[in-house]
């Protein structure tokens, strides 16, 4: 049994949608919130952002570069030219805004909305073994029923931390990932599960503030151990196989060695080789560029300690 | 397109030149990875008696993954972009209309080809629909009865888009018999196995029919069910135009699912449901099309409607 842990009052969370301005749901959550005027609720106080509003306008991922890798320590200290492209701008003028990286005037959690084209369902992504995204992790597959809810823990020290969720205090923060839904279109039952999730967030943040102390325990998460390519033509390098049907769609599923994984063009099956290992972000559009097909990860088993906010005498 | 009557059938010529476009939205990746396949090795497509090219229609929206680069190619081919002067200075798609319609027409010349298949995805829960420009084509509502017949128990519906205000110049038009082919759900930007597969044997049924009517095979009189369009329905927008609402839940994935008047059809960001006040039932599709969100379009709305085609045998 670990050892309750106390932590001064969560008063400040940042709400961010459009990272990628082509993932709709957080795009108009953020829209909904800022017309609805959701500045705080009674202990804390909301900061909506719409983290990239160039590419939000074209409906696009990015313009230049992919916003949510410009996060790095050394990104973000790197000298500014003529030459920097839009998105490392961008980058600083959130890290200015919502952080600095690293320092006390941080946010004390921030939470990025994202939609993924894999049907990861409702899936947490956080960086730090902090307590308190576990918790919210832990409050939110407790209460959520519309949907699985999972969570991937990125095991990269902070400094190395590359996404916008790290710039929260301590490196506090997650991305709220919801699929299946193409890039472009807005879906109401993904929407309504993204705004379940962080009506959640905000009410936990808001027990956890009024005195309430949360129970410590053990939550599965998974852990990010390699990713798998297409298979492709060694002279154009053009992908020769699509995803296997058996596959596809079966994000969290236990992949074992001779699990069908792609299917080729000309109709062979390429199976899989080597441990057991969980897919995810199977057949993700934004990866074909990364070169990813899917990830592959292991289950792990995550314990935290009781939890509540520090009485001021 | 030439053809006269003889005994009850309409005598139409062989249909001796016929491409597959592929790419003609850049990021419907089922019909750019069919193309390119068949680009390099034909052999599948290949039918005695007929020229199939496979053609990629719009090269740097494929390159870039994207719907189109200045405008849209499927809405390119009217008959004051075919031929418009200014060469270079003309949007990148309204360049590649005329060239597409050097090729493969001119549109409504007898040089035209002969049929053109284009390949097309959509985030919709369509299914494989085959899209037909004119009730009066007979040799494609032949072609689509053949196909229909040869994937049952699968199905594949006919969306009818003769609509004089919301029919549009597609890069098909350009032949004497335009077929689309559209196939969804699927992401843009993404390749599922199932959706390409399908699109395949399609195509393969269609090259069958072909090859047959070629051989001299006489197709009996049919009834071709298809689904009319009738309007174009879009997002519920506030006063500056922004969407204020989403396709409702119970409408989302409900392609050519009767809605009757009271159904639920929008679901507002704040929870409200609006219901559809239509006089009568209607038949959905395109339903949550990412790339009519720029078209005002949250789906549109057709009737059932059964189509005759005469028997058709080639002269």
């Amino acid at each position: 049994m670990m050892e309750p842990v106390s932590l001064p009052p969560l008063s400040r969370v940042a709400i961010c949608g459009g990272t990628h301005g082509n993932e709709m749901s957080g795009v108009y959550m953020v829209r909904e919130m800022q017309k609805q005027k959701v500045h705080r609720t009674e202990s804390v106080s909301i900061t909506t952002v719409l983290s990239n509003p160039r590419a939000v306008d074209a409906c696009r991922r990015y313009m230049e570069t992919d916003l949510n890798r410009c996060f790095t320590d050394a990104l973000l200290s790197a000298p500014i030219t003529d030459s920097t492209p839009y998105e490392l701008r961008r980058a600083r003028e959130l890290n200015a805004q919502l952080g600095p990286k690293g320092s006390p005037e941080a946010v004390d959690l921030l939470c990025d909305l994202h939609n993924t084209t894999a049907n990861m369902g409702v899936c947490l992504i956080f960086y730090s073994l902090d307590w308190i995204t576990l918790h919210i992790y832990n409050y939110i597959q407790s209460k959520m029923t519309s949907a699985p809810v999972r969570a991937i823990q990125m095991d990269l020290p902070i400094s190395e931390a590359y996404s916008l969720e790290s710039v929260g205090k301590h490196g506090i923060g997650k991305s709220i990932e919801v699929g299946p839904q193409p890039t472009g279109v807005t879906r109401a039952d993904i929407f309504n599960m993204m705004k379940e999730a962080v009506d959640l967030t905000l009410e936990w943040l808001q027990k956890l503030n009024s005195g309430s102390t949360f129970e410590g325990g053990e939550v599965e998460a998974y852990t990010l151990v390699k990713s798998v390519d297409y298979p492709r033509d060694p002279t154009t390098n053009d992908i020769t196989a699509a995803i296997h049907p058996q596959l596809q769609d079966n994000d969290f599923k236990l992949l074992k060695p001779g699990d069908p994984i792609f299917l080729s063009f000309s109709g062979e099956t390429v199976k899989h080789e080597g441990e057991e290992l969980y897919p995810l972000f199977v057949n993700e559009c934004a990866y074909y560029e990364k070169k990813i097909a899917f990830h592959l990860a292991k289950k792990v088993t995550l314990t935290f300690p009781s939890i509540s906010v520090r009485k001021e005498d | 397109m030439s053809s006269s009557s003889c005994n009850n059938s309409a005598c139409l010529n062989e249909a001796r030149r016929v491409a597959i476009f592929g790419g003609t939205h850049g990021n419907e990746m089922s019909g750019v990875t069919l193309v390119n396949l068949w680009v390099k090795n034909s052999a599948e497509i290949q039918r005695k008696g007929v020229e199939t090219k496979p053609f990629i229609t719009n090269p740097k929206a494929v390159e870039k993954c994207t719907r189109y680069v200045d405008t849209d190619l499927n809405r390119a081919f009217t008959p004051e972009n075919l031929s418009a002067p200014g060469g270079d200075n003309l949007p990148y798609e309204v360049q590649r209309a005329q060239e597409i319609n050097r090729i493969f027409g001119p549109k409504e010349s007898p040089d035209a080809y002969d049929v053109i298949f284009d390949l097309h995805n959509t985030t919709s829960n369509m299914g494989c629909t085959l899209i037909l420009e004119s009730s009066k084509d007979h040799f494609n509502l032949q072609m689509m009865h053949y196909i229909k017949k040869a994937i049952a128990p699968a199905s594949c519906l006919v969306l009818l888009n003769e609509h004089p205000l919301l029919k549009y110049s597609t890069s098909r038009s350009v032949a004497k018999h335009p077929v689309g082919l559209e196939v969804g759900p699927q992401p843009q930007g993404v390749l599922r196995s199932n959706i390409f597969e399908a699109m395949r044997v399609i195509l393969k049924h269609a090259l069958d029919f072909i090859e047959l009517f070629n051989e001299g095979m006489e197709f009996p009189p049919c009834t071709v069910e298809a689904f009319r369009v009738l309007e174009r329905i879009d997002y519920p927008r506030d006063a500056n135009g922004n969407i204020i609402a989403m396709v409702h839940p119970n409408l989302q994935d409900c392609d050519w699912e009767p809605l009757n008047p009271g159904d639920p059809m929008f679901q507002t960001f704040d929870g409200k449901t609006i219901r559809y006040h239509g006089s009568g039932t209607v038949y959905p599709t395109f339903i949550n099309e990412a790339a009519y969100y720029e078209k005002q379009q949250a789906f549109v709305t057709t009737r059932r409607e059964a189509l005759v085609a005469s028997a058709i045998r080639k002269i």
